[in-house]
């Protein structure tokens, strides 16, 4: 239920909607809840933009588990 | 680095650590990855109330059905849904009865079915975690706006921390959470501490994927083991291992809009009982959109032997319900964990192998 799939803003539709490319299957999602530009990557839930999408999570991963190695 | 990861957790010979996922998406994807099989012996993944579909009490189900007979209405909802017993039938049983039940993928494609049969008036099902709960406040936005008077939510919202409150509060034995990772995408991390601080229990926020979950399940299994360490050093007990979509605060913008629309109130678990103030309900402003979502209370099993209640408690694994696999399955569900393609007993039944 709570699933939610990352994708790449591909256009904005208007100012509600946009269009968010996951592999290659374009699909319509509303941007009520995030601001969002074209080539933004984002998670969608449910039809809906909920967060857009970092990088860097393995560096910030490490640095988390260094500062729980050193106690 | 993740093999280092997965090494540590096959190797582990600590004391034994019992982690509950309250996510129905991590207990697919935990189910699907096979990782179970290769964890220390010493470490218990168990599965939670985390499937709001599972969740949802059977005088909910009722309701829909009730409303999807009534002349000029239709129900508008997920497929999980359509799966799940009422006191006497599931929604797609009752369309034998000529209940009208339309399955969509996302809230917002009911706007335009509205908008094409001003004739109809459609209630979407509206269950959900903290993830769905601001998708449905987008959705209201979009009703408001278009003036659309034939669109209500029958809601079954519900909310994380007070079941896990109730949870540990019932003496569970549990050593660390599995935080759930797309709620928390909504939330941000820091919506647990009140929780590992009254419990000094570790909270850790977790992706989907299998190498996310290698990473957070060790990130766990670290934090329980240096609890006592961390505790006295002042640190709080809530990491996030999701940090590509999960950031401290949340996404404020959703959590305003969930404020503004919704005010918590008490809700029944299926199974487990009323928790106070556990649920979400549309404030008294907004009742136009409400189909009578409060007080749906009755929550009947449709087979006494059914211990989908206890599962859901982590209290028992799915194979030591009577019922599992053998007049339980995917095909005939007996309770609701067998239902959801999310609930634990559906995803040990197709991953029995592993």
């Amino acid at each position: 239920m709570c699933v939610a799939l990352p994708g790449k803003v591909t256009e904005l539709i208007d100012d509600k909607y946009a269009s968010v490319d996951f592999n290659g299957n374009i699909v319509k999602a509303a941007t009520g809840l995030v601001e969002v530009k074209p080539g933004d990557r984002v998670l969608v839930h449910a039809g809906c933009i909920i967060q857009t999408v970092s990088q860097d999570e393995a560096d910030e991963l490490e640095d988390l588990f260094k500062e729980l190695d050193a106690f | 680095m993740i093999e280092q990861y997965m090494e540590y957790l096959k190797q582990y010979d600590g004391p034994s650590i019992t982690l509950m996922e309250v996510c129905g998406s991590h207990t697919a994807a935990i189910a699907k990855s096979g990782i179970r099989s290769v964890l220390s012996p010493k470490i218990k993944l168990v599965s939670g109330p985390g499937c709001p579909v599972c969740v949802s009490p059977s005088g909910y189900v009722d309701q829909l059905i009730h409303l999807a007979l009534e002349e000029g209405v239709t129900i508008t909802t997920f497929g999980d849904l359509l799966r799940i017993p009422g006191s006497r039938m599931t929604l797609n049983e009752s369309k034998g009865l000529g209940a009208k039940v339309e399955m969509v993928y996302s809230p917002m494609d009911v706007i335009r079915l509205a908008k094409e049969n001003p004739q109809v008036r459609y209630v979407f099902g509206a269950v959900g975690f903290e993830t769905t709960i601001p998708v449905y406040t987008v959705l209201l936005d979009a009703i408001r706006e278009e003036k659309l008077t034939n669109l209500q939510l029958l809601t079954a919202l519900k909310c994380m921390p007070p079941v896990i409150d109730w949870l540990c509060e019932g003496g569970a034995k549990l050593d660390g959470f599995i935080a759930p990772g797309h709620v928390s995408v909504i939330t941000g991390s820091s919506y647990y501490i009140p929780l590992a601080q009254k419990y000094r229990i570790p909270f850790g926020i977790t992706g989907f994927n299998p190498k996310e979950l290698v990473a957070g399940i060790y990130g766990i299994v670290r934090m329980c083991e240096k609890k006592e360490e961390l505790l006295s050093a002042g640190k709080v007990l809530v990491k996030n291992f999701y940090t590509s979509v999960v950031t401290e605060q949340g996404n404020t913008r959703a959590l305003e809009k969930m404020e503004t629309y919704f005010e918590p109130g008490p809700a029944v678990w299926r199974g487990m009982g009323n928790i106070p103030g556990s649920g979400l309900y549309l404030k008294p402003e907004f009742s136009l959109y409400d189909a009578g979502s409060r007080g749906l209370d009755d929550d009947q099993k449709i087979n006494k032997a059914c211990r989908c209640d206890q599962v859901l408690m982590g209290k028992i694994a799915s194979k030591e319900c009577p019922l599992f696999g053998k007049v339980c399955t995917p095909l005939s569900p007996q309770g609701a964990c067998m239902v959801s393609s999310e609930g634990s007993c559906y995803q040990n039944y197709l991953n029995r192998d592993n």
